[in-house]
């Protein structure tokens, strides 16, 4: 059970642990990266709050151990925003009231902000389908998907 | 929930994950996806000694149709099928099943052949499998062996894979023209497993008799179950409302479900006779559209 070194890139910065095999990944981003934006809920791959894209992809972090991430690109809440500006995903958030007590936020983000780069001109359906595996205890779906429309609208507005 | 400790090896061809599985056998266990193993593990029902991660495999990730049939890689996740032009434009069966598996963050991880390989009676791609008479490609030891999926499950959470076999690709029969499939799935909410579902594959001759058929049916027993006589009554005849109420109530008696949260074996088998009567429907329309 010997631990290994694993490097990977969070945020665009290049990053290294020395991990033992079971280290679950979203331990490592809370634990040893300190990035805890990231967040552990049901702990059961069912509810999305640990949501990090792995090479630009959603999963959840808490279903894959750390060291299958050694060399890939990760992205976590901290990530989206850039030099200062927020992403228009965290924008849609702020602006539509996307979030009551916050805690699935950071995953719906990530979730939203993959979904939009890879869908550009969404419906109102397949926002609610790409979200179906983040959980929002507060129910709070309505604003999350206005939020996420918001977001649709400012990336378009702005390519 | 910390998984138990293991020792953990990435080999990187198919050649070296084999050579792994002899040396440690029914000790090790692939990870591909690891959508079912990693909970597994955190409850302590799998504590395997080693893992074996074949996510380092490389060429084992592909969607291609070659030498009459469409074959999946080990490592095709379940988000390439819906992504794939191929798969959407003339497999919507393999779209309706992948679609209701998990959600979408965990099918960006979870891979076909692992659906199958885990032998989960639960599991959705085994009763599409079955409709569309799959074969898989299993490589050990001894060699390289194709398995049919009707062969493939042998009893709850068991398969044909010996512990030094590795599955390494799904062979789906091209279907011919006036084919037609469709899986359809009763499910509580999103990610949960399946109440029931039926998964159905028709090939409708120019006269317009039914030549070929299959039906499979999920969390309907201990196994994912082939329901060949609902599949005799369909085949060599022209599919009318009395033909598909006969294969329904077949189904629905080749059924074995379980009473559980779900709901009571009585209801289970009634929705599988409904479900049955749905999904041939479904598979007849976009049949007349494949011709």
């Amino acid at each position: 059970m010997a631990n290994r070194k694993i490097h990977v890139k969070v945020n665009g910065t290049p990053m290294e642990a020395d991990v033992e095999p079971r280290l679950l990944l979203v331990h490592c981003i809370r634990d040893t990266f300190q990035l805890t934006g990231t967040h552990i809920g049901c702990d059961t791959s069912h509810c999305g709050a640990c949501t990090v894209l792995l090479d630009g992809r959603p999963i959840k972090s808490c279903t894959l151990f750390a060291i299958q991430a050694d060399g890939r690109v990760i992205t976590t809440v901290e990530g989206l925003e850039q030099n200062g500006t927020l992403h228009p995903v965290q924008e849609g958030f702020c602006q539509e009231h996307g979030l009551q007590c916050g805690f699935c936020t950071p995953g719906m983000m990530l979730t939203a902000a993959a979904f939009l780069k890879e869908n550009p001109k969404p419906t109102e359906d397949s926002i609610r389908t790409a979200i179906s595996g983040n959980l929002c205890r507060c129910t709070g779906y309505v604003n999350i998907v206005k939020a996420i429309q918001y977001a649709a609208a400012k990336l378009a507005a702005g390519a | 929930m910390i998984p138990p400790g293991f020792e953990y090896y990435a080999p990187t061809s198919v050649n070296e994950a084999t050579a792994l599985l002899k040396q440690h056998g029914a000790d090790a266990k692939i990870l591909s996806g690891g959508m079912s193993l990693i909970p597994l593990m955190k409850l302590r029902l799998a504590t395997p000694r080693y893992i074996i991660d074949i996510n380092r495999i490389p060429d084992l990730d592909y969607i291609r149709e070659a030498n009459g049939f469409l074959k999946i890689g080990a490592l095709t996740r379940e988000s390439d099928l819906e992504r794939s032009e191929l798969v959407r434009s003339r497999y919507p069966i393999l779209i309706d099943t992948t679609s209701t598996i998990a959600d979408p963050l965990v099918r960006n991880m979870a891979t076909v052949a692992g659906n199958l390989a885990h032998g989960d009676p639960a599991n959705d791609h085994p009763a599409t499998m079955l409709a569309l008479e799959a074969q898989v490609v299993v490589v050990g030891p001894k060699g390289e062996r194709r398995i049919p999926v009707s062969n493939f499950f042998t009893g709850i959470l068991s398969t044909a894979l010996s512990p030094d076999e590795l599955l390494t690709e799904i062979l789906i029969p091209i279907p011919p023209a006036g084919s037609g499939g469709a899986y359809i799935k009763m499910e509580r909410k999103v990610g949960d497993f399946a109440t029931a579902a039926v998964a159905a594959q028709l090939t409708i001759g120019a006269g317009g008799a039914c030549e070929r058929v299959g039906i499979g049916l999920t969390n309907a027993g201990p196994t994912p179950i082939k329901a060949k006589k609902a599949e005799d009554v369909l085949r060599g005849k022209k599919i009318n409302d009395e033909v598909i109420r006969q294969a329904a109530q077949l189904a629905s008696e080749e059924s074995d479900p379980k009473s559980d949260l779900r709901g009571s074996a009585e209801y289970k088998r009634d929705l599988i006779r409904v479900l049955t009567a749905r999904v041939i429907r479904r598979a007849l329309e976009r049949a007349a559209k494949g011709r």
